[in-house]
């Protein structure tokens, strides 16, 4: 111990820190995800998107849900048209007048919000489950791993029919239906990983310290199995995106008063066959981005994350 | 091995029973479907009236215990919009929900394998790649939105097939079916190849990693060395091997076909239960609702029970196991 915080004159001190620098597992990670430049892009694209989410208000050409600046007059017009307003509608404006740019940077806030919020509580719920049944094993994992199997035994746009068709529409109602949906894949992967550090020597050494069962759980057990959970949440969070648009073109998810990017494609898609096309197919597009963005930067976080794969 | 059976067979119950409660209580919490039934200027007794003619005012657990006597003699009840069974009604669409999925299950064998096999065969060219790359944008496109895309381009753009509906019918062993007929047929395809995408993509990746592993054992560097032709070791060697594992596969898939037809039934108005499903749900039509739901989830059990059988059967280790804990 006392070696190391000497600093002694031989050491090059200068090269010794940047050559640590390189060795921290975190600036390794940054290392091995950039080799991918698809990845890198997609990443980008990524956080472009979110940017975009977070300062809609500040970024949209105008307000679509201001009734005020809306005018009706304007309903359906080409993109690069101008409106009533004097501003130009660059992708068009759908049949209530809005500028259809305006209206999908909002629509992403909602997609985004829901996805991201359903993916964050699931991950928590999944994560408490699945290390409480591979920790205690026995019954409990036996009854939670029952339940988990079962859940995935029905495809998920079944579950949240089910839930929806019972529960009714709402931003709160699609948000415990996705979580539902989800929940049970965080599970099964904790679990999974969990189970094979929880023989390890260092949950041992913790659990010969007398330390409680939430210490050891949560700060020893949590941390390693961190990598397979990442993977997981970045590819739930894309496929929750895409099922909550589903299920709002559907009709059976968000109100219209939260429109969110499915929500917009579906009001466009009554307009499409008389060619009105840019109030459907924009949205979609936004969408298909942000969900291939996402399955990017997840595909290429299983590569550099995954034990097996690297040398 | 009828432990395992009774075992399996007592689970499926136990989740029929909680479907059954969760369904049927969802849904009578939601809304009031008699202010959507009748007409605003009827007076009250009117009103009381059909109230109690759809027994809408007994107490919510005589509800239920009404609804599972009726359902276990076949009454699901009727529907308040048809006035028609809510049974026959479902039963009524399934053979064109049916077709559909199993066209679907068609192409994505027709499909999946020989393009999936090519990837295997030739990994690194050019087209093998393409291949992959369209394997992963089929799992992650919202099949909605690619159905819009077909619509856009093949319907309205070039106008070369319908855009939605069923076509001509034809009876076919007692259903409706459209695959009989060319008019038909052409309204088929779209909607087919939407809700066959996901299970293309699924059947190009199985094959093609059932081929990787094949082609290197030994029996086929023996049947090569023995001077059989490429094309003979191909179609007979190595498809027969991989065929099984992926015609399997797919078939299990078949359940998640129909849960998905919900989507592409909606995009295409292809007439079949999905499409009922989503206008019942609009229109708060509790019976057809509740029915649907306990038809699909009771054929999800199906499926799943069965599925379980047939891996104990083939594979004692998992019942075994599952006897022991």
């Amino acid at each position: 111990m006392t070696a190391v915080t000497e600093p002694t004159a031989v050491d090059p001190v200068k090269e010794e820190s940047s050559s640590q620098k390189d060795q921290t597992p975190f600036r390794r990670f940054v290392s091995d995800f950039a080799e991918s430049k698809v990845a890198v892009a997609g990443l980008i694209v990524f956080l472009l998107i979110v940017l975009i989410a977070i300062f809609a208000p500040l970024i949209a050409p105008t307000d679509p849900y201001d009734l005020a600046t809306v005018d009706i007059l304007d309903s359906r017009l080409e993109p690069g048209a101008q409106m009533m307003s004097g501003t130009t509608a660059l992708l068009g404006t759908d049949g209530l007048g809005r500028d259809m740019l305006s209206a999908m940077i909002y629509g992403l806030r909602i997609s985004l919000g829901v996805g991201a919020a359903s993916g964050l509580i699931a991950l928590m719920i999944g994560v408490c489950i699945g290390l409480a049944a591979a920790y205690f094993g026995g019954r409990t994992d036996t009854i939670i791993m029952r339940i988990v199997d079962l859940q995935l035994s029905f495809p998920s746009i079944l579950i949240a029919l089910v839930l929806l068709a019972t529960l009714g529409k709402g931003v709160d109602k699609i948000i415990i239906a996705l979580i539902v949906v989800q929940w049970a894949y965080y599970a099964r992967t904790v679990r999974g990983s969990a189970l094979v550090e929880r023989n390890k020597e260092y949950i041992e050494a913790a659990t010969s310290l007398a330390l409680s069962h939430r210490r050891i759980v949560f700060k020893h057990l949590l941390p390693n199995v961190m990598p397979p959970l990442i993977v997981v949440g970045t590819v739930q969070v894309a496929s929750s995106i895409a099922l909550e648009a589903t299920l709002s073109f559907l009709g059976i998810g968000l109100p219209v008063t939260e429109p969110s990017l499915g929500l917009l494609i579906s009001n466009g898609f009554e307009y499409m066959m008389s060619g009105k096309y840019w109030i459907s197919i924009f949205p979609g597009v936004a969408l298909l981005i942000t969900i291939v963005s996402i399955n990017l930067v997840g595909d290429r976080l299983r590569d550099v994350l995954n034990p097996r794969l690297s040398k | 091995m009828s432990v395992y059976i009774i075992r399996r067979l007592l689970q499926a119950i136990v989740v029929v029973v909680a479907m059954s409660i969760i369904v049927f209580s969802g849904v009578y919490l939601i809304g009031d479907p008699v202010d959507i039934l009748i007409s605003d200027d009827a007076d009250q007794e009117d009103r009381q009236k059909l109230i109690e003619s759809l027994g809408l005012d007994k107490p919510f657990h005589i509800q239920y215990l009404t609804f599972v006597a009726r359902a276990l003699e076949g009454d699901l009840g009727d529907s308040f919009i048809f006035n028609e069974p809510a049974l026959l009604l479902i039963l009524d669409r399934m053979p064109a929900t049916l077709e559909l999925a199993v066209a679907s299950l068609l192409m994505a064998i027709v499909f999946g394998i020989p393009l999936g096999m090519w990837a295997g065969l030739k990994p690194d060219s050019f087209f093998s790649k393409s291949i992959m790359a369209g394997s992963i944008l089929g799992f992650s496109l919202p099949t909605f939105w690619v159905g819009i895309m077909f619509i856009m381009i093949f319907a309205v753009i070039m106008g070369w097939l319908p855009s939605g509906g069923r076509g001509d019918t034809t009876e076919f062993l007692g259903m409706e079916v459209s695959f009989l007929t060319w008019d038909g047929l052409s309204h088929l395809f779209l909607p087919a190849l939407n809700l066959a995408l996901l299970k293309i993509s699924l059947a190009i990746r199985l094959t093609r990693a059932g081929t990787r592993e094949v082609i290197h054992q030994d029996y086929i560097k023996f049947a090569r060395a023995k001077g059989v032709s490429t094309r003979r070791v191909i179609l007979v060697h190595v498809l027969k091997n991989i065929l099984i594992p992926v015609i399997t596969v797919m078939g299990l898939e078949f359940g998640s076909l129909i849960a998905f037809s919900v989507v592409t039934e909606t995009v295409f108005s292809w007439p079949g239960m999905g499409k009922l499903i989503i206008d019942s749900i609009n229109l708060l039509d509790r019976p057809v609702i509740v029915a649907y739901l306990m038809i699909i989830v009771f054929m999800f059990i199906i499926i799943n029970l069965v599925v379980d059988l047939m891996y104990s059967v083939l594979d004692p280790r998992v019942r075994l196991q599952d006897v022991k804990s």
